[in-house]
């Protein structure tokens, strides 16, 4: 019993039930939504949105792992810039440049064999990412810019350039998006086509799901050790408790302030590459006036993950899960963007996880005590 | 002589509302409390006053209709607002976390409402504009001056310079001004004279959340026809608007104008002759106001002087 309660009172016990709770509220508040849009049709759309991908089947959840893979990579990038001290709101613009990276990489490089020419892709979405953020980082080492501020116009300067470069370059005018990528530069399956498919009449309808939920995973799991194995990873972090104390320790703040965002942004562009570099059935780069949501995500992804490479795997497939849930509401006639505001709330709320952290400890020991 | 007085006129367009909103913003940081969600804020207020517009434009039009979407927008934005100070203040929260939450809130929920509302799920909502005012009496016919102020211009515009004023004299000239600076610079020497910092505060958020919705509706007005749940990241700008103001009102005024500078060059470029000519891509055009964002923040933030408590969660206990 005495355990059970340690367990209770702990800290990471203690902050996964604040991401429960801020997760259950936003649930109740999408609810709320649907009930007072439409109510006959309101339990009908909640349930789609909570059996989210199971609704199509084995595909369906294919769908939601083909989605969770950037959004591992952009709320690695955000959390792993919570770590030391920064808040990367620049994913979208690191996301998109990345995709823009691998895609022209995986069209016009065609002279590389399969294996070297996504490895080639994904690298240059990687170094594009990271070559992003290295001006905010700069600028807030060197200029005292804030990150926030900087990685914003960012993020609207990676869209436009993205655009034009798209139209520019690999442009498909038919269709209205990026040109397909060569299918030496599409993701390998990975074993993953023997189990996310939907047999229609003994044709396999596959999913768009590839290897790259593998890689990111691969990479959480890397990161997870440089942030809490390395002392490359200390002084990182250091810096985002303390920039004067790391100083005084002989750590270069400066330095690791770049880097810091360095890194989130190779993250983040990585990310791009993974979800765009998919053949024909995957996503294709659109010239729109829209920030990528795919890196707004990233946000959420960090917060209920609480910055945790491990627990970023888990929300990450949270938010797909009911990402795609949403997508399935339109047969309702229900707007999808009802997804959109549950997230935002799930956001809100666990900004409130410091007074739910105080609170828990505070409530448990009460029933306790109550009862002894 | 028409061209530059059409980039003075499109210029206004695009600074007043910069003006407006980096004013809020103004108000909430001089209080101690960041508001990253102005953007979001400017969303809720263009939506309720267009929507409003879009809803009774058969039954009124004018300055009337213009008006009371003015009381509308700015009245959403306040509460709107409202969650970001219980966040921020009450629950101590991370600030920049409860405003991303909001930007994203935002545009989600105009989006969903206006498809759920209007016929056949349409997300743009159309107005007719007929708010313009050709030239104002007398003064429209004044030399150059008239041609640069009165003509082909909105009552939001002299709204803006109104404002910039009733600012100056709140911020230095009243008890209530002195206090909110107070409490952004040092809150517990505010607190230990009296001053209750959580009103204060609140105060701030709110006017903030005011301004800025009243700024969504100010942008959206003059610029277009229809409300397609954005504002093209204007609430962004106006921070950057701010610190490059360094927070003061006059300054902020300066930005304003060197931010819808920036603006009118990227949308009227076709009309200036030798733009026109150079052709470079549209794109580029887009970039022209952030990028000269990030190089005026890049020189003019070294010396920043933020207020000293911002997005520092107010604790008594805490020392």
């Amino acid at each position: 019993m005495k355990t059970f309660r340690k367990i209770l009172l702990g800290e990471e016990f203690n902050r996964a039930t604040a991401s429960i709770i801020a997760i259950l509220i936003g649930l109740l508040v999408g609810f709320l939504v649907l009930l007072i849009s439409n109510s006959a049709e309101a339990l009908a759309g909640f349930k789609i949105i909570l059996s989210g991908g199971f609704s199509t089947g084995a595909k369906g959840m294919g769908q939601v792992l083909y989605f969770a893979t950037p959004l591992i990579l952009t709320g690695l990038s955000v959390g792993f810039a919570f770590k030391t001290g920064l808040f990367n709101i620049g994913t979208p613009g690191q996301f998109i440049i990345g995709a823009f990276a691998a895609v022209y990489i995986g069209v016009t490089c065609t002279f590389l064999p399969a294996p070297l020419h996504w490895i080639a892709a994904l690298l240059a979405a990687t170094i594009a990412g990271g070559l992003w953020a290295l001006i905010p980082g700069i600028l807030k080492a060197y200029l005292n810019v804030h990150e926030v501020i900087s990685s914003i116009m960012m993020n609207y300067i990676g869209m436009y350039l993205a655009n034009y470069l798209t139209k520019s370059t690999i442009y498909d005018i038919r269709k209205a998006q990026s040109l397909n990528v060569a299918d030496s530069a599409v993701l390998p399956k990975g074993g993953l086509d023997y189990i996310f498919y939907n047999d229609l009449g003994g044709v396999k309808d596959l999913s768009t799901v590839n290897s790259g939920i593998w890689i990111a995973i691969v990479v959480a799991i890397l990161i997870y050790f440089i942030i809490n194995k390395t002392t490359f990873g200390y002084e990182l972090k250091a810096c985002g408790f303390n920039q004067n104390a790391s100083n005084y320790a002989g750590i270069n703040a400066k330095r690791s302030i770049v880097l810091s965002m360095v890194i989130a942004g190779m993250l983040a562009g990585l990310g791009g590459g993974l979800l765009y570099l998919s053949g024909a059935s995957g996503r294709h780069l659109k010239v729109v006036d829209m920030l990528a949501v795919e890196g707004f995500n990233g946000i959420p992804v960090a917060l209920l993950g609480l910055s945790n490479p491990i627990g970023i795997i888990f929300s990450a497939f949270i938010i797909a899960y009911i990402t795609q849930g949403g997508n399935y509401l339109q047969t309702l006639n229900f707007a999808p963007e009802v997804i959109d505001i549950i997230i935002a709330c799930i956001i809100y709320f666990s900004a409130f996880a410091l007074y739910f952290r105080k609170l828990l400890p505070f409530l448990i020991k009460k029933g306790r005590g109550d009862r002894q | 002589m028409s061209i530059l007085f059409l980039i003075f006129q499109q210029t206004m367009f695009f600074s007043i509302p910069l003006l407006i909103v980096a004013l809020g913003g103004l108000f909430t940081e001089r209080g101690g409390v960041t508001n990253i969600a102005l953007d979001g804020m400017m969303i809720m207020g263009a939506f309720s006053g267009i929507f409003f517009i879009n809803q009774m434009q058969g039954q009124m039009s004018g300055q009337l209709l213009l008006i009371m979407a003015i009381l509308i927008s700015t009245a959403t934005g306040m509460v709107f607002s409202l969650l970001h100070a219980f966040a921020s203040i009450n629950m101590k929260s991370d600030q920049i976390i409860s405003g991303t939450a909001l930007n994203m809130f935002a545009p989600a929920f105009a989006i969903f409402v206006a498809r759920m509302i209007q016929p056949n799920g349409v997300q743009q909502i159309q107005f007719t504009n007929t708010f313009r005012i050709e030239s104002v009496p007398v003064l429209g016919d004044l030399p150059i001056i008239g041609g640069l102020f009165f003509q082909n211009a909105y009552i939001t515009t002299y709204l803006g310079f109104v404002i910039l004023i009733i600012s100056v004299i709140v911020l230095y000239k009243t008890k209530f001004g002195l206090r909110l600076r107070a409490c952004g610079e040092h809150p517990h020497a505010a607190d230990s004279v009296g001053i209750n910092v959580y009103k204060i505060r609140y105060a701030g958020v709110l006017i903030s959340g005011a301004l800025a919705g009243l700024g969504g509706l100010v942008f959206v007005v003059p610029t277009s026809t229809n409300f397609n749940a954005t504002v093209s990241g204007y609430g962004f700008l106006a921070l950057a608007v701010m610190i490059f103001g360094q927070w003061k009102p006059l300054r902020v005024l300066f930005a304003a104008f060197f931010f819808g500078l920036m603006k009118t060059i990227a949308s009227t470029y076709s009309v200036i002759p030798f733009l026109a000519t150079a052709a470079i891509p549209s794109d580029v055009y887009k970039m022209i106001p952030f990028i000269a964002t990030l190089i005026v923040l890049a020189f003019s933030s070294k010396s920043s002087q933020a207020p000293r408590a911002v997005a520092i969660p107010y604790d008594k206990g805490s020392r």
